[in-house]
């Protein structure tokens, strides 16, 4: 434990010009946290930031949920998918129908199976318009982190309801997950890289296909 | 240690930075390098474009910028606490915390960890706090292989190179010269480049991505740094785009996380602010396409061995001066070297460290102190034009950090013997201090402007006086002083 007492004993000498204890009062910070942004159209904005990073994006009601899913894994060619378990069972049936191999999750694949199967179908928890942003908090409806990772192709629903204006009103959202000690991962479009003579690619180790399924009521 | 017979991964060039020349020479060396001063001029100029548009969108940018300042002083004036608290919410989310003072220290806990899970490779994510610390150079010496998987730092690994940017390390280098080290080196290392492949950016891009597929999916420990440790809930926090990083931070059976002792913020709201700023000032985007955020272990579901390092590495020493404690605001964005006139130029590699540009300029000698002539060159490798200051997402106020290092450096220099600038300042201080004194010294400068005539002088073999004059014309002293002038016009004053 000595590098942490000398660590700490370090910090305090660094910082002896320091008299107000009280940080707030010390270094006030005047940011309102957590407003929105005046966006007259919020889920306009979030499909045009969406597509802005080449994702797909359709618009459907609720109930053509299911349909749209089957018709999404049929686009991308995708023979395989796998879903988590808390998705409803109305998107499974639709993706069979389709002729696609279905996974779930229960007892866990090993990460050498999820790497072979070409697509992961899965619920959202908020979506930040003003950067395309979409958030999970991995949810029985999102499944586990590796689950949206090694597949190549990731279908991903959000209901209009769990779309904000910008970021603080995303964290707000987020907030209660993250003090539950929720993993949460947000996704602005497929993996890219901007690494070479920084022309973006678009697909790297991450799924390089993202589709985004808008359900609106 | 191993034998050192053979190494496990490509060795870094044997001019690594301690080896590096002080600024002013480096510098000169690498202007010389005509094809590296083209990528960056591109590059730069790419970034710095996207960079404006980008934050030109956020109506109420300037007050994100205020508020991350003052949530980034509040932490450094209070480090204590917050990272007392941070200890504790780790812990209790069940993570191990471990607190390194130096490089060694870091080095060989992250080491020891490797051993006692009997691994003998890590994947890595980017972290400059690694490259800090030259962790795979130490790793490689106790016989664990680190891979890098990033692909920019995939191919600064492969390419025996050192990196030279802080989010893009392989900005010197363009797309054919990427396409050699890929076609000579993935091979020796796992899974080759594909037969035939070109120097286009897509192909090279899924290049890497075979080649390191096999490498994440056999890998039980990876390494990584951390953008932001949140005190009140232990959440740490990463930002990336390729997905390298969520594939280091899911597949493996630990992760050990370095994270210097200035990257915590207070709450999960203060998120909101730096998660706005930092994409659009680093990469010119709204937002990075992957962002990873856990707060300890969640069963099934991710490394189950969690473990932070608290590194310090200098950093109290940066906190210890009220003036230059700002610099640890940095949330290693590098939009200050993206606008540097000096960066664009020369280059990363000139600063002799893996931090560079303007921010490498105000931290290194802070974090080191004035000790090297390397370190003491740095404050001095810029204009002052303060471009910087103005994109600093975190109002980071570098030409204020740059003089005050110079007088550092200046003080450092002279403390034990005077310089010849000293003597020269000594002297005019006696002659200014009394009009007698002056009078005596005008004698010799009227005595010179005789001799000269109208002559302006020009370059002359003097020391200092010869490179100041090498780029100045400066008039002869005049042969009538003022005050000659003066008692000359009072007389005739009086006399008409």
């Amino acid at each position: 434990m000595s590098a942490r007492e000398d660590i700490l004993g370090r910090v305090r000498a660094a910082t002896r010009d320091v008299t107000e204890k009280d940080p707030a009062l010390d270094v006030p910070v005047t940011w309102a946290y957590g407003q929105p942004l005046a966006t007259p159209d919020v889920l306009a904005d979030f499909v045009e930031k969406v597509e802005d990073y080449r994702a797909v994006v359709v618009r459907v009601p609720s109930d053509q949920v299911p349909r749209a899913i089957a018709d999404a894994l049929t686009t991308l060619g995708v023979h395989s998918a796998v879903m988590p378990p808390g998705v409803p069972a109305a998107w499974a049936e639709a993706a069979s129908a389709a002729g696609v191999r279905l996974f779930a999750d229960e007892p866990p694949l090993t990460h050498a199976e999820l790497n072979d199967i070409d697509a992961v179908v899965t619920a959202s928890a908020v979506a930040m318009a003003d950067s395309g942003t979409i958030a999970l908090d991995h949810h029985t409806d999102q499944g586990r982190r590796a689950l949206s990772l090694l597949p190549d192709a990731h279908v991903c629903v959000v209901r209009a309801d769990q779309v904000v204006s910008d970021v603080p009103e995303g964290i707000a959202r987020l907030a209660p997950a993250m003090r539950a000690r929720r993993p949460v991962t947000w996704l602005s479009g497929g993996s890219a890289t901007s690494d070479i003579e920084l022309s973006r690619v678009e697909g790297v180790h991450g799924p390089r296909r993202l589709w985004v399924v808008l359900a609106e009521d | 240690m191993s034998t050192g017979a053979e190494r496990r991964t490509p060795a870094p060039p044997p001019a690594a930075w301690e080896t590096y020349p002080v600024f002013p020479k480096a510098a000169k060396i690498e202007l010389q390098l005509t094809e590296q001063r083209k990528n960056l001029r591109h590059a730069t100029g790419t970034i710095r474009a996207k960079r404006l548009d980008r934050a030109s969108e956020v109506p109420n940018w300037e007050d994100l910028r205020t508020a991350a300042a003052a949530i980034k002083d509040r932490v450094a004036r209070h480090l204590d606490e917050y990272l007392v608290e941070a200890e504790r919410t780790l812990t209790e989310a069940g993570v191990t915390v471990h607190w390194a003072s130096t490089a060694d220290e870091a080095n060989a806990i992250v080491a020891d960890i490797a051993v006692a899970k009997g691994v003998d490779e890590v994947v890595k994510i980017k972290s400059m706090v690694t490259q800090e610390l030259d962790l795979n150079e130490y790793l490689e010496k106790r016989g664990i292989a680190a891979w890098e998987t990033d692909l920019a730092e995939l191919i600064v690994q492969l390419g025996h190179d050192l990196p030279s940017h802080i989010l893009v390390p392989a900005i010197h280098r363009n797309r054919s010269e990427v396409r050699e080290i890929f076609v000579e080196e993935m091979g020796r290392y796992g899974t080759p480049a594909p037969e035939g492949i070109s120097d286009d950016p897509h192909e090279l891009t899924q290049a890497a991505r075979a080649h390191l597929r096999a490498k994440f999916l056999r890998a039980k420990m990876a390494v990584s740094g951390g953008n932001f440790i949140v005190a009140d809930t232990g959440t740490l926090v990463i930002v990336e785009s390729e997905g390298n990083g969520r594939m280091c931070l899911t597949l493996p059976e630990t992760l050990v996380s370095i994270v210097g002792i200035e990257k915590v913020l207070p709450t999960v709201e203060d998120l909101e602010v730096f998660l706005k700023l930092l994409p659009r000032s680093s990469t010119g985007e709204r937002m990075n396409p992957y962002t990873s955020m856990w707060s300890g272990v969640t069963p099934g579901d991710g490394p189950q061995d969690l473990h932070v390092i608290l590194l310090d590495n200098g950093r109290t020493r940066v906190l210890s001066d009220p003036t230059g404690r700002a610099a640890l605001r940095c949330i290693r964005c590098s939009a200050c070297l993206n606008i540097c006139p000096v960066y664009e130029r020369v280059g990363g590699h000139a600063y002799g460290s893996p931090y560079p540009g303007p921010i490498g300029a105000i931290l290194n000698p802070q974090l080191h102190g004035m000790g090297s002539e390397r370190d003491r060159a740095l404050p001095f490798a810029s204009t002052l034009c303060g471009a910087c200051n103005d994109v600093c997402p975190v109002r980071i106020p570098f030409t204020d950090i740059l003089v005050h290092l110079r007088h550092l450096a200046v003080e450092h220099k002279t403390a034990k013997h005077p310089t010849v600038e000293q003597g020269i300042m000594k002297t005019a201080a006696w002659v200014l201090s009394d009009g007698k004194h002056l009078e005596k010294a005008q004698l010799a400068t009227r005595a010179a402007g005789r001799v000269l005539g109208d002559r302006p002088l020009g370059p002359m073999p003097v020391p200092l006086a010869g490179r100041w004059l090498r780029a100045r014309d400066v008039d002869a002293p005049p042969t009538e002083t003022f005050r000659q002038w003066w008692k000359k016009h009072e007389q005739e004053r009086k006399e008409s």
